[in-house]
């Protein structure tokens, strides 16, 4: 069953070999032409796969591999209970706001810690499952840096995401979000890459320098 | 405080365009209709890129020009102008000045409201005016923006942008560098329908963010390297424009709006087109693209824009009309919408 068509790859949930899964192909897009969309479908699937497995050791929750077919590049793994926090955010009060902002901040500090770079946090990609877990999926932009300029870009994203939707406590979120950081990374470190989220912005254009 | 003068009715809408290249003078009714649209666009000396004091001086002599022929060519008169709205931003500091120069002047000679207007959003309000969109993702492509948005809560959101160059500008300063005229979207449109081989050039996708600079020269590196320019076009057009799609259909996915709209002067671009369609039909979104005479800079963009910000009580006393040559379209409160 298609659950969700993302810009990257279908979400369909199924049974598969008694347990309930997600599948996630990357199907072909026909936009793009053959050469650019095999090589990004089957480079994207392979990465996922390690990235996903990789953000476990740094202790960040992610859906358990089952099986992957690089070259239909789809990717069987762990079906994920729980809400997505892009409709838990805006329900929330203010304490357990907080709380679950500083716990996603210490989850990216944890991803960063160990040198993996997310690529596209966004609430969409965040589900509190059971005992309050975060989950991080959607690995398929990720990579592994330890530059500052891809920690930078990280959280850059995860801001925009904030502003544009969660407009009415995104500044809030964002500030517990770098608390949580914070406590993972260290002062000094969190510091150089909000230093870095700032020159990124106004790299942009009509930035308010 | 601004007045109304004392004549007869006054319920049309005076815009002026001066942020780039582009000269604009129009004049639409409260209805929305485009009842004139004047351009007059400063060509920059082959080979190089906009001069600002130039493209000021251009407009700044074509401006009486153009009063003069919408005063004595055209069946309206100066006293039906309810108001005078003129480009605030963002755009090149002394096109900017020009126009708000110009537009400070009539409003006060006129004794008319001075209506500020943010250049991106009259792209935005403009296409929805004329393809009837309601509450559109829109994909804002042309020389000074590269952005993905949507409308809440009395402000546009973006959703996604560049992180360094945009669209309009890859493409311009590609042609430029490669010696093709400017402005090089059409051309590279017309020579990338001539390439067949796909040359590999870098994709930089960050979650809904593109990065177009690396873009830029590796594809100006083909060129030196004497690949054929049509296989090079044909090569950046897929690649710059196959990134902003997915960008595109990753907002669309976390936005979930049911409509979609392209607008700006690459708008126009037939393959950008077809491509962000096959996406809006995958997600059930309605698609609509700006008709491609008002994709570019107009003054129709201007006054249109006014107007719905007229109609809600927007306006500037002369003295404090500065320009805004960085305004972010995020910044901007919409009482309109």
């Amino acid at each position: 069953m298609l659950i969700k068509k993302g810009a990257e790859a279908n979400l369909y949930v199924e049974d598969w070999y008694g347990l309930t899964v997600v599948k996630k192909a990357r199907i072909r897009k026909a936009y793009r032409l053959r050469q650019i969309d095999y090589e990004i479908r089957r480079s994207r699937t392979v990465h996922e796969a390690q990235l996903l497995h990789d953000a476990k050791r740094a202790g960040v929750p992610t859906p358990m591999i089952y099986f992957i077919d690089v070259n239909r590049a789809f990717i069987v793994m762990e079906y994920v209970e729980g809400s997505r926090v892009k409709e838990l955010l805006n329900t929330l009060p203010r304490t357990p706001r907080r709380r679950l902002c500083r716990e996603i901040g210490g989850l990216i500090g944890k991803l960063h810690r160990r040198g993996i770079i997310h690529g596209d946090l966004t609430t969409s990609n965040m589900i509190q499952g059971t005992r309050e877990r975060v989950f991080f999926i959607d690995f398929g932009l990720a990579e592994y840096s330890m530059e500052v300029e891809k920690r930078g870009v990280d959280l850059h994203l995860m801001k925009r995401a904030l502003d544009s939707t969660h407009y009415a406590h995104a500044a809030e979120c964002f500030n517990s979000i770098m608390d949580g950081y914070s406590l993972e990374v260290g002062r000094t470190t969190c510091t150089d890459v909000v230093t870095r989220v700032k020159a990124i912005a106004k790299r942009g254009r009509y930035s308010v320098k | 405080m601004n007045t109304r003068g004392p004549s007869r009715e006054r319920s049309v809408g005076f815009g002026i365009e001066s942020t780039a290249h582009t000269l604009g003078m129009a004049l639409v009714s409260a209805q929305g209709e485009i009842l004139i649209n004047l351009k007059d666009v400063y060509a920059a000396p082959a080979g190089k890129g906009i001069h600002p004091r130039e493209a000021a001086q251009h407009h700044c002599e074509g401006m009486p020009k153009m009063l003069r022929k919408i005063i004595n060519g055209s069946a309206f008169s100066l006293d039906e102008v309810a108001f005078i709205a003129f480009s605030a931003g963002p755009g090149l500091g002394p096109v900017l000045r020009t126009g708000a120069t110009f537009a400070r002047a009539l409003a006060l000679w006129l004794d008319i409201p001075l209506v500020p207007v943010h250049h991106a959003i009259a792209h935005i309000e403009l296409a929805s005016l004329l393809t009837g969109a309601v509450d559109p993702l829109v994909l804002l492509v042309s020389g000074g923006h590269t952005s993905i948005a949507a409308f809440g809560d009395g402000f546009w959101r973006v959703y996604g942008e560049t992180e360094d160059i945009t669209l309009g500008n890859l493409l311009d300063v590609f042609a430029r560098e490669a010696g093709l005229s400017f402005p090089g979207g059409a051309v590279i449109e017309a020579l990338a329908e001539k390439g067949r081989r796909y040359l590999d050039l870098p994709y930089v996708v960050k979650g809904n963010d593109v990065s177009y600079s690396g873009l830029l020269t590796a594809a100006l590196k083909k060129i030196h390297a004497g690949n054929r320019i049509e296989d090079v076009c044909f090569s950046l057009q897929e690649v710059a424009f196959s990134m902003l799609t997915e960008a595109m259909e990753r907002a669309l996915a976390h936005t979930e709006k049911t409509e979609v709209l392209l607008t700006g002067g690459v708008a126009a671009n037939k393959r950008l087109q077809t491509m962000i369609q096959s996406i809006s039909q995958e997600h059930d979104a309605r698609f609509y693209a700006v008709p491609k005479e008002y994709s570019g800079d107009c003054g129709a963009q201007i006054a249109w824009t006014g107007m719905l910000a007229y109609e809600r009580g927007v306006s500037i006393d002369v003295e404090r009309s500065f320009v805004k040559p960085k305004w972010r379209l995020d910044r901007v409160r919409i009482p309109w919408r």
